[in-house]
This record gives structure tokens, C-alpha cells and sequence, in this order.
């Protein structure tokens, strides 16, 4: 008997099994030591190429405790001392999720991240910044405190000027916090993983050579 | 050290008009951009550090 039986060989890739087509096409874009990698370039040696990841850690941070505040209430993240201490944690990982987010972005734009077939990854990269603009802005209309109420009473002739106060109503906070805690966390989030997919797919940009052209 | 219950200050060049705050968050991003552009990156042991 064969070590390898034929249920195990792989049927040719024009199959008309929608799963095998599938898996064929993630074993030739993204093999695991392109996903998982141990190791690097030698130009990916600098402190730049952390930005990324901190603005991960601190997504993480932002989900973990929005989760928590999601799950207590409004009644707890204003009263108990644990639950001000989570509203903070929430709020500060989103200050570090922005600055590293704008300190990946400069670091991308100065070396001119979307080199070598990486436009989609760059241009995902610019939605999530936007997306994550409106996460964070329907996250101070959700606070439920008089903060809130102002943003929320300044904001409204905003929208209404840009035309999108009809559909798009911070004076209701329902929708708001909807947005805030369902949909755009979810956008966010998916968007990320699309983003570190392609990232590891092409692998990180080469340096940009003095001479012209790329480095090797 | 700011009051946090009084107005902060702003500084007013021509048409820029930004807020302490928000001044002392992009300069502290700027040093920080700096200090990972220049500041050594620890290698692990083996690793190819040579500028081929």
C-alpha cells in the first residue's frame, strides 16, 4: 500500500470544486512562510517597521475594552472605578491607535509604500484611516455625558450643510452608537486584516534605491 | 502645570491657529519619528545585517 493514498492527490486546478479552486489559489498567493514569517529582510531592521504593529496592539486594546463597555453600560463607565478606568483605557488606546497610525503613515509615505504592485494595500490603507475617523467621532457622540451632547449639537449643521444630515443623524444617538460599537468596528477590523494579508503577500517594500530604480 | 477645568492656550502664527494640546501631540510624534529613524534596532543573533 502507497504512503500516500489517492483520496490524498491533488485533482488539477481547473476542478469544478469551488473549495479546492480555492485552496489551490491561497497556497499560490499566500503560502504560510509568506503569512507567518520568522524572518526578514535586512532593511526591515528599523524601528519604522514598528508603527504597524503598534497600531495593531493598540486596536487590540481598543476592541478588548470596548467590548467591556459595551457589555456594563453607560451606568458603569460614568460611576464605578472600574468602569472609568476601562472608559479611559478605551479612549487612551485610541489616542495611541491615531498617533501610530499617522507615524505608519509617514513612515509609508516617505518611503513610498506602494512601489511594486502595492497601490491596493496603500489605498486600503487610506480607508481605514477615514473609516476610523468616523469610528472615533461616533465614539465621542456615544460618551453620554454633556461632551457629547455638544459635539453632537455642533456637528449637526455640519452634516447638514455636506447634505447627509437626513441618513446620517448625530442628534440621534441610537444610530450613533450602533455605528459606533457595530458596524464601523467591524469595518475597521476587516479592512485591517485585508490590509496585513496583502502586507504579507508582497512582503514589505525595498528601500528606494539612490542610484534609481529598487535595490535587489 | 494646565488647569484641566479652564480654557487652554492657543498660539496664533498668521493663518495657522492650533492649541497647546494639539502642538505638544504632533511635536512629541515627530520626535518620536525621529528618535525610530536614527535610534539602533536590536538584531537577533545570525541575522544578515550587511548592506548587500
Amino acid at each position: 500500500m502507497s504512503a500516500r493514498s489517492s483520496v490524498e492527490e491533488e485533482p488539477a486546478a481547473d476542478s469544478k470544486s469551488w473549495t479546492l479552486r480555492v485552496r489551490q489559489a491561497i497556497d499560490r498567493h499566500l503560502p504560510m512562510d509568506h503569512l507567518l514569517p520568522d524572518r526578514q529582510p535586512y532593511y526591515v531592521g528599523s524601528w519604522v517597521y514598528v508603527f504597524g504593529v503598534v497600531t495593531i496592539a493598540a486596536l487590540v486594546w481598543v476592541v478588548i475594552s470596548g467590548v467591556a463597555l459595551s457589555f456594563m453600560g453607560p451606568q458603569w463607565w460614568h460611576d464605578s472605578g472600574l468602569g472609568r478606568f476601562v472608559n479611559s483605557l478605551h479612549f487612551w488606546s485610541v489616542q495611541l491607535f491615531f498617533i501610530f497610525m499617522v507615524l505608519h503613515l509617514w513612515g509609508q509615505y516617505f518611503m513610498a509604500g506602494w512601489r511594486d504592485g502595492r497601490a491596493a494595500t496603500w489605498m486600503i490603507g487610506v480607508v481605514i484611516f477615514a473609516v476610523s475617523i468616523l469610528t472615533a467621532f461616533t465614539g465621542y457622540l456615544s460618551q453620554q455625558n454633556f461632551d457629547a451632547q455638544y459635539i453632537a449639537i455642533n456637528a449637526k449643521d455640519a452634516m447638514n450643510s455636506a447634505g447627509i444630515g437626513a441618513f446620517f443623524n448625530v442628534l440621534n444617538f441610537g444610530q450613533m452608537y450602533g455605528l459606533h460599537i457595530m458596524l464601523l468596528p467591524i469595518g475597521v477590523t476587516i479592512l485591517v486584516v485585508l490590509h496585513i494579508v496583502m502586507v504579507r503577500t508582497r512582503g514589505v517594500v525595498k528601500p528606494i534605491d539612490p542610484e534609481g530604480g529598487a535595490r535587489p | 502645570m494646565h488647569g484641566m477645568d479652564t480654557p487652554t492656550t492657543y498660539f496664533h502664527w498668521g493663518f495657522i491657529l492650533i492649541s497647546m494640546p494639539n502642538l505638544l501631540v504632533i511635536g512629541g510624534m515627530i520626535v518620536v519619528f525621529a528618535i525610530a529613524l536614527f535610534a539602533p534596532f536590536p538584531h537577533a543573533e545570525g541575522d544578515d545585517v550587511s548592506k548587500k
